[in-house]
């Protein structure tokens, strides 16, 4: 090819515009398209089917999670039970705290997020589709191992914040910690590639006209989790290598005797774990912000005010960590400046409860199931932020500190902050995803189970606490008169077990035989319901071009749309930053295996530095191997331009 | 749902230069990740410091000479990497590719003064937790060198190829040099706290 043909990306060039609709329809699913078997399964770049398996796999650990729970609540269901042995039970509440946190709930926001930011937003790919993939593999290695080190008898035993000394060199036998350790590296390297798509993919890709003032606030919601993401997990991982080659190499990072200090592992571990909550429970308030907006019927109460709490929330979170470490006798001051910033972050959380309460208040709300999850996560999160007020006080927090009180706060938090309106947004969004509803009498059953089961297995556990109950203690003697309460909480686990069941048998009975959804069934006004169900691989035909903020109510006669783009490469647009003016005709790129090799080689080289630091030498070559056959242009119509 | 056509976008170029292109997001993204990781252990370095009676523990504070000289070589390479930023603005491949050869030099030789750097910690790693940190503050810093002069070397080879004349390789190559400001950015703490953090 000569250079001058070169520079100018010259290609026969086929414009949307010129094909009649089928044909174009036709085309761009050549171009788009995933392969049918097991080959296309394994190269996909596709946004959509990899959300779609990181959001099944995620609920598969959280499924494997809830055995665990059910376990403990078996074994704590009377005094001084030998249904599980200490070291066992030290193994499954460290497996269900790590797998609920690293393998469930931050995974399965950032799934929703891969899924739906680029159809909210009008683009026909995520930035960055092949590092979607690699991050993908990395998750499910990272999960894979974890499991597979507990069925060994390998399962880490420290907790799910792994506090050293119990976790270093001295106390930590075997290689469990290094497995709890390493597992933190897989999934958090999944997470920050996600947090990067999913920012440059706000900022750079959206549909024209969409600025920032119209962004959906899902996608609000995703972009500062994702700055979270960014900012946050780098701690975590700086803790875990350094906890690791402590056990290791022999460094001494927390070694009290060498200069090394075992609170700078809970000052790095809160740095993360503070913010870890709003990584979950952010995107959650995104997605009730949308069921609110749809059901309500009207446009959303407080659009600036909900970003702007959504921003603030972000930036407090990283101001809290030291509330995590009360009881460990930092200075006086330090203490009181953690206290207020941990009360002042209610401030934010309280606007976007009233904003949604206004929106309902002021709309014509219909009680569909996504709603009626929104309306238990209201009822539950507030009394989770009450009892989180309640522990932001020193006093209060070292008398509590450790106990069921605690164990209940943050289930109340999570359950009630996070996975309700998960569990609402999956009722909500399903359709899209599968072409499929899901069935409205066996999703108002689920609500009603979780939300009475949940209340009856958790709220119990505030009194236990108070009643002197520590958190982790495999079992306890009839004496302390913790009996008759961990009965009814065991036994209320059932019913909360029972929610959790119906909703699967529902998911999975919708996924095949459910009504068939059609477009936009809720009539919803985001973008995403402006393409088929499920959407085609190339998302839309034509970009949507953005009007005004609720796109799909204000134009209801006929979606304003963009012609102009290539069809013989995957081509999407680029807009500014702020207002959304295209820029550029940005190609994307094709499926291919190199993510998969990338993310085998790095799983080799990360298990194998469990066992010898010479891994990281020796496995850093089929990594860079790998990653040089990533780059290389392969001479598709994408790398030539 | 039916369509109006709206805005016509045939006119556009095929590939968005530095803000319009997506990979020079990204690459600020990660910069973003891997600068907030370099000021923790910079963080963690204080910390230490800080409980510490004597620091260094059990040690002189390191020699300046190799740190000095590699960052006085890195302060040079910055001006062939404002060259190559500049040529690959212009799209001038020829000058490009010759000025990619020098920061591939420029790339090795603070390698070779690392090697120097380490042995004038006077200080291992499991000496210590003032060894522990020194050594994984350079070593974070030596992994970034590495990765740059690999990334370097391929991205080299491949504008010697008839791809090196598409915009989108001018854009990594831009991407490429934007990354090097970064690496040496980061240094000049890193070599503030380590060499002259003790002698305070």
């Amino acid at each position: 090819m000569s250079e001058a043909r070169a520079e100018a990306g010259d290609r026969t060039e086929t414009l949307d515009r010129d094909l009649p609709p089928a044909l174009l329809e036709q085309r761009l699913a050549v171009t788009w398209g995933t392969l049918a078997g097991f080959w296309g399964w394994l190269t996909t770049v596709d946004h959509k089917l990899i959300g779609r398996r990181y959001l099944v796999t995620a609920f598969v650990f959280l499924l494997l999670g809830g055995v665990l729970a059910m376990m403990m609540r078996l074994q704590l269901a009377r005094p001084e039970n030998r249904l599980l042995g200490a070291d066992f039970y030290d193994q499954v509440f460290t497996m269900h705290g790590a797998n609920m946190m690293f393998l469930f709930a931050v995974p399965v926001m950032e799934a929703v997020g891969v899924y739906l930011v680029p159809l909210m937003i009008g683009t026909r790919n995520i930035a960055f589709p092949r590092l979607n993939a690699f991050s993908y593999w990395m998750y499910l290695v990272g999960g894979l191992m974890l499991w597979t080190a507990f069925a060994l008898d390998m399962g880490p035993d420290i907790g799910w914040f792994a506090y050293v000394p119990l976790s270093g060199p001295q106390f930590g036998y075997g290689k469990r910690s290094d497995i709890w350790a390493q597992m933190i590296t897989f999934t958090e390297v999944a997470a920050l590639a996600v947090a990067v798509e999913i920012v440059v993919t706000v900022f750079k890709q959206r549909a024209p006209g969409m600025s920032l003032d119209r962004i959906p606030l899902f996608v609000w919601a995703m972009l500062v989790t994702s700055f979270l993401v960014i900012m946050a997990m780098p701690a975590i991982m700086v803790a875990s290598t350094s906890l690791i080659l402590d056990r290791l190499v022999g460094t001494h990072f927390f070694n009290p005797a060498e200069g090394g200090d075992v609170l700078l592992w809970q000052h790095l571990f809160w740095f993360f774990g503070h913010p870890e909550v709003y990584i979950i429970f952010l995107p959650a308030v995104g997605m009730t912000s949308t069921i609110v907006t749809t059901f309500a019927r009207r446009a959303i109460f407080g659009y600036v005010p909900l970003v702007l709490a959504l921003i603030a929330t972000g930036i407090l979170a990283f101001g809290l960590w030291v509330h995590h470490m009360f009881a460990t006798g930092l200075p006086r001051l330090g203490e009181s400046f953690f206290t207020a910033s941990s009360m002042a972050i209610a401030v934010p959380s309280g606007i976007q409860i009233f904003c949604w309460i206004a929106t309902l208040w002021l709309g014509r709300p219909v009680l569909a199931v996504p709603l009626l999850f929104i309306l238990a996560f209201f009822a539950t999160f507030v009394l989770g932020g009450l009892t989180g007020v309640m522990v932001a006080s020193v006093p209060l927090d070292t008398q509590v500190h450790d106990t069921y009180f605690v164990v209940a706060h943050f289930h109340y938090v999570l359950i009630g902050g996070a996975v309700f309106p998960l569990l609402g947004a999956i009722y909500y969004w399903f359709p899209k995803i599968t072409g499929r509803m899901m069935s409205e009498r066996l999703g108002r059953s689920a609500v009603g189970l979780l939300f009475v089961g949940f209340n009856l297995t958790f709220f119990p556990m505030h009194l236990l606490g108070l009643a002197g109950m520590p958190r982790r203690v495999y079992t306890y003697p009839a004496e302390m008169g913790w009996g008759g309460g961990n009965l009814f909480v065991s036994a209320s686990a059932v019913i909360l077990a029972a929610g959790f069941l119906v909703f699967f048998i529902d998911a999975i009975r919708s996924a095949r035989h459910g009504a068939p959804a059609g477009d936009n069934p809720w009539d919803a006004a985001t973008l995403e319901w402006a393409t088929p169900s499920p959407p085609p691989s190339y998302n839309f035909a034509f970009l949507p071009v953005v009007t005004c903020a609720n796109p799909l109510w204000d134009e209801r006669d006929a979606l304003p749309v963009a012609t102009g783009l290539r069809v013989e490469r995957r081509e999407l647009l680029v807009t500014s930053a702020a207002e959304a003016r295209p820029e550029a005709r940005e190609s994307s790129p094709r499926n291919s295996i190199w993510p998969l090799l990338s993310a085998i080689a790095t799983s080799v080289m990360l298990i194998w530095s469990i066992f010898s630091p010479w891994a990281v030498v020796w496995g850093s070559i089929p990594i860079g191997i790998a990653l040089i056959g990533w780059f290389w242009p392969k001479g598709t119509p994408e790398d030539d331009a | 749902m039916r369509h109006r056509l709206a805005l016509d976008l045939a006119a556009l170029p095929l590939h968005g230069k530095s803000w319009s292109s997506i990979t020079w997001w990204g690459t600020l993204a990660f910069m973003l990740i891997e600068g907030t990781g370099f000021a923790l252990v910079i963080a963690i370095y204080l910390y230490l410091a800080n409980i510490a009676s004597e620091w260094p523990i059990a040690a002189p504070p390191p020699d300046l000479g190799p740190g000095t000289l590699l960052t006085v070589v890195l302060l040079v390479s910055l001006v062939p990497n404002f060259l190559v930023l500049r040529w690959a603005d212009r799209s001038d491949v020829t000058k490009v590719r010759i000025a990619l050869l020098v920061m591939i030099v420029f790339g090795i030789v603070p390698l070779g003064l690392r090697a120097f750097e380490f042995p004038a910690l006077h200080t291992r790693w499991d000496s210590n937790a003032y060894g522990s940190i020194t050594w994984i503050l350079l070593g974070l810093h030596t992994t970034h060198l590495i990765t740059d002069l690999i990334d370097t070397i391929v991205l080299a080879a491949l504008m010697f190829t008839r791809h090196g004349h598409y915009k989108r390789r001018i854009g990594d190559v831009q991407d490429n040099g934007l990354y090097w400001y970064f690496v040496v950015a980061t240094w000049l703490p890193i070599y503030a706290i380590l060499y002259w953090g003790p002698r305070l």
